[in-house]
């Protein structure tokens, strides 16, 4: 191993050693706040050791890795949403019976597993990035043992998940047996030549498609979120819904920028589709719910469908806009989701949106901040989601993909309803006294106040980052 | 950086107000009337500045312009400027702002502060659609007045509070997206200054869009402003939304909201797509007059009195619609006229039907009736602001609407002659709420306090308002005409040109 490989791998070497101190200072005594801190500390050391191995990219590590701009990137973005789930899990799980320190060891190996996606331009490694996120998930998901929900959500995580890689791992066996090797440049290649190896070689990338989009939540693949989303813990519902999706997109970037930006018609139609069929489906159905979990689950599969549109559209600002979208709905799917995490109390989550009618007079901070996440979402100026709307617009315009654009409109139009109904219920005047909100500890407080501003900061000057996305990703 | 200090005043004094508004709800109302006041100070110091005796300063188009890149990659920059035309909204918008606290000084008792920070947002939005002339920056301001106008509603409104305020904010928002996609179709298919995509107003002005797309585009925008205006078919949402809403928030909706759409109509329809416009004339002016027509039998038709008002406002806008698409010198005047007219003689109503409503809990005409011998105050102001919105000559709205007449007359006499009718269902509806609401046997015997002296000096404001520009609308005119001369010019040069082209194949 030379110093650049080392140098390279530093975040991945980081990371396993806090993995490894974790499991040490747990088998020693167990002392959450000590387990907490470690995790924070060394998600900090993490970050630290990115801007190291910058240094050494781009750096290929044949033939599975490439640590470089792009991925780097990614790494940081990863351990950026990893940390506020931490700092959230540590007050939320205070509140709850049980052991509580291994949370922190499930939550590193899962960041590992992103940071290997991120970097893979490998099927192979993609599959052993994917299967060590989702099996850590699994664990996260069910981690409040005493609720009934919770294991519930976590058996239904582990079925559907096995099903959806078994899906991929046909589908990686079909193109390797087309190609003998499953390299992103070769298995690009093959799909650009077009030759007679072609339908295999489709039905393979075809259940690739449905691994991907089962961890996307896009329809058709999106039965799981709801119940998901509603059962797991709150800090790991905002883990699923950022940083597990997030490194997925970053898999599916990362192959459309090494293709060239270019898709084959058939790929472009179907996903244009699953992208208009997302929109509909998470909107129309997030009309219905009465909880807020699963209003910002069906949210979470309409946002995902806004986002392939900068996919299709191509162009010039597809990559900028991807990921100013993707930054942008972190942020505020993280802040949204931690207001919950913080108002549970000891005897479970608040969720029923009957129970935060007039939220907003009673605690003005979480209200606030959970107003603010919400109209991000709704795409309201003055916020990141308003920003990264405009970029999926001018994306779309730049790719002349109208109709996909007539449908982001409708379908924003649609949001708009369900998202100013939580609004206006955190602000009704009748309060309901009955439920009783936990107090707000200091690491929640943080934690929301650094979203919040990064979410307006995002809204009102977009000019830096938009800068630093075009000097660095494209 | 005067301009910059309007627009952010009436913010930083919202935030102020709403924080204030646990302590104490007079301090916040104080606080709102001295941000609005302070920024009205501002706005009349300009309007004497540039307005007063030294006439138009110099050929600039603009009195002043302040620009400050915001986002470069896009071209995207806080450039705000002000000539006769947003001088003129600006002052409408902050003296009804100004009247909208003072109306709302009783009727709102619950969470003051919250309110005040709403209503100053919503001002502050409108203060910059006026002033921006970067289309980003445009509809940022635009989309920024829209939530707190719908908690306004929602919170503060009446009964069916909630069902207006969606269908407030789903109609206005939809549209408004759609001119998003417009202004970056715009941004993207302009040839541009040479230095990349830019959403610079001046850029565009000086080189309209022509073509196809120009049409699409200006579909677009004419979709969101004519839902703001409201047009037919795009109007259902306006009745729900002011009769529901707070006095306060009928004012300014009524009032200036409304002028935003009008506004956006004569600053970027008109000038930035002259031939896509000339195309489109007829149909808008079509619009225009189903709507005068329609709006007023449906008004002729309400119980309840706020309701009635609001389906005047369409009306009435019907008439600027008409007056913006006939394009000639005396129709856009006219509207100009009708904009500034409209939102006093409206915003009076409303107030009056808000302060009716704290006294006999009612909105119903049906359960009113010889109220004039009751209140006699109340007859009287009503009675005058029913004449106003009728087209009583002596005051400003029938200057506006014989403006707008005879300029469209010069270009569509048919549709003219349609639209004229409007007046006399103006006439039926005016009289009648007053007939059936202050005239004919008491419903009961109470007795009601007559308007306060309060009340008595807003209704003073606006009805000396409207008695100046009846008598004298010159000063008005004279702030907007090189304003409406160049939208004119802009829209008439590539027209000529284009008719040169074609001279020339033929």
């Amino acid at each position: 191993m030379t110093s650049t490989d080392f140098l390279s791998l530093l975040p991945f070497i980081v990371l396993s050693v806090l993995i490894l101190a974790l499991m040490g200072e747990i088998s020693y005594r167990r002392d959450h706040a000590l387990v907490a801190w470690t995790t924070l500390g060394g998600f900090l050391a993490t970050l630290v050791s990115v801007l190291v191995a910058s240094q050494a990219s781009p750096h290929t590590q044949e033939p599975l890795l490439v640590v470089d701009g792009f991925g780097l990137f990614f790494i940081a973005l990863l351990v950026l949403a990893s940390l506020p789930v931490a700092a959230l899990a540590k007050d939320y799980l205070e509140k709850r019976p049980g052991y509580r320190e291994e949370f922190y060891m499930l939550l590193c190996t899962a960041t590992l597993g992103g940071m290997i996606l991120v970097s893979a331009i490998h099927f192979a490694t993609v599959f052993i990035g994917l299967e060590l996120l989702t099996l850590s998930l699994f664990g996260m998901i069910a981690y409040t043992r005493t609720s009934g929900r919770s294991i519930e959500a976590g058996i239904k995580y582990l079925v559907l998940a096995a099903i959806s890689s078994s899906f991929l791992i046909f589908g990686l066996a079909l193109i390797y047996f087309e190609l003998g090797g499953m390299g992103f440049a070769e298995v690009l290649e093959a799909v650009k030549g077009g030759d007679h190896r072609e339908t295999v070689l489709l039905a393979g990338l075809a259940l690739t498609l449905v691994g991907a989009g089962f961890k996307l939540a896009l329809v058709p693949f999106h039965m799981w979120t709801p119940d998901i989303y509603e059962g797991a813990p709150a800090p790991v519902t905002a883990y699923i819904a950022t940083a597990s999706k997030g490194a997925m997109t970053a898999v599916l970037l990362r192959l459309y920028l090494m293709g060239g930006k270019e898709m084959p018609t058939g790929l472009w139609i179907a996903l244009a589709l699953i992208a208009v069929a997302s929109m509909f489906a998470g909107n129309l159905l997030a009309l219905l719910q009465e909880n807020i979990k699963r209003i910002l689950a069906y949210s979470s599969i309409s946002h995902l469908g806004y986002l392939l549109v900068a996919f299709l559209a191509g162009g010039t600002y597809a990559v900028e806009a991807v990921v100013y979208y993707l930054v942008a709905y972190m942020a505020t799917s993280l802040g949204a989701f931690g207001v919950v995490s913080v108002l549970a109390n000891k005897s479970g989550e608040i969720e029923e949106l009957d129970d935060y009618r007039g939220l907003g007079w009673r605690h003005p901070f979480q209200g606030g901040v959970l107003t603010a996440m919400l109209l991000s979402l709704a795409g309201i100026p003055l916020t990141a989601g308003f920003v990264g709307k405009f970029y999926l617009v001018a994306a779309g315009v730049d790719g002349s993909t109208w109709w996909l654009l007539f449908f982001l409109v409708l379908n924003s139009a649609i949001g708009l309803y369900y998202y100013l109904r939580v609004v206006a219920t955190l602000y009704d005047v009748n309060q309901k006294e009955e439920s009783t909100f936990s107090p707000l500890a200091l690491s929640g407080g943080v934690v929301l106040a650094i979203l919040t501003l990064v979410v307006i900061g995002f809204g009102v000057l977009p000019g830096p980052f938009i800068a630093w996305i075009r000097d660095h990703l494209t | 950086m005067t301009l910059v200090l309007l627009v952010f005043i009436p913010l930083a004094g919202g935030l102020i107000a709403g924080w204030m508004g646990g302590k104490d709800s007079t301090a916040c109302r104080w606080i709102s009337l001295g941000a609005l006041g302070l920024d009205a100070l501002l706005a009349l110091g300009l309007a004497f500045h540039y307005l007063g005796g030294s006439g138009n300063p110099g050929d600039s188009r603009w009195f002043i312009e302040w620009s400050q890149p915001w986002i470069p990659q896009f071209g995207i920059s806080f450039h705000f400027a002000m000539d006769g035309l947003s001088l003129v909204m600006v002052l409408l918008t902050l003296f009804l702002g100004l009247i909208g606290v003072g109306a709302s000084w009783t009727e709102i008792q619950e969470r003051v502060g919250f309110f005040h920070f709403n209503f100053l947002w919503i001002l502050s939005g409108v203060l910059g659609v006026f002033l921006a002339m970067d289309l980003f920056l445009f509809f940022f301001f635009w989309e920024v007045m829209l939530v707190p106008m719908y908690l306004l509603i929602r919170i503060w409104g009446h009964e069916n509070r909630r069902y207006a305020a969606v269908k407030f904010f789903l109609f206005t928002q939809a549209s408004g997206l759609l001119m998003l996609i417009s202004i970056v179709a715009l941004a993207l298919l302009h040839p541009g200054n040479g230095q990349g995509v830019t959403f610079d107003y001046n850029v565009f002005l000086q080189n309209p869009l022509h073509g196809p797309a120009a049409k699409w585009i200006m579909l677009g925008f004419f979709v969101a402003f004519a839902t703001k205006l409201p047009a037919f078919p795009f109007h259902p949402w306006l009745a729900d939304a002011h009769t529901e809403a707070p006095t306060a928030g009928s004012i300014i909706l009524a009032g200036i909201l409304l002028k935003t759409g009008a506004y956006g109509m004569l600053r970027f329809i008109l000038p930035l797509f002259p031939t896509a416009v000339h195309e489109f004339s007829t149909t808008a002016m079509i619009l225009g007059v189903i709507g005068i027509l329609y709006a007023a039998i449906l008004a002729f038709a309400q119980d309840d009195m706020k309701r009635l008002v609001a389906y005047t406002s369409v009306s009435h806008m019907g008439f600027v619609l008409l007056g913006i698409f006939a394009g000639t010198d005396f129709a856009l005047k006219g509207v100009v006229i009708q904009m500034i007219c409209h939102g006093l003689s409206a915003g009076a109503q409303f107030m009056l039907v808000g302060a009716l409503y704290e006294r006999i809990h009612t909105r119903d005409m049906r359960k009113m009736g010889g109220l004039w011998d009751a209140i006699p105050g109340f007859g009287v102001a009503t009675m005058f602001f029913a004449m106003a919105s009728l087209g009583l000559p002596g005051l400003g709205n029938f200057v506006a609407e014989f403006m707008i007449l005879v300029g469209s007359f010069q270009v569509a006499p048919k549709l003219t002659i349609l639209a004229t009718l409007g007046l006399i269902a103006a006439t039926l509806y005016s009289l009648r709420l007053i007939r059936r609401a202050f005239h004919g046997p008491r419903q009961d015997e109470k007795a009601y306090p007559d308007l306060t002296l309060r009340e008595r000096a807003l209704n003073g404001a606006f009805a000396l308002g409207l008695i100046w520009l009846g008598v004298y609308p010159q000063p008005a005119i004279n702030a907007v005409t090189p304003t409406l001369k160049s939208i004119q010019s802009s829209a008439a040069t590539p027209m000529a040109e284009h008719n040169a082209i074609s001279g020339e194949s033929q």
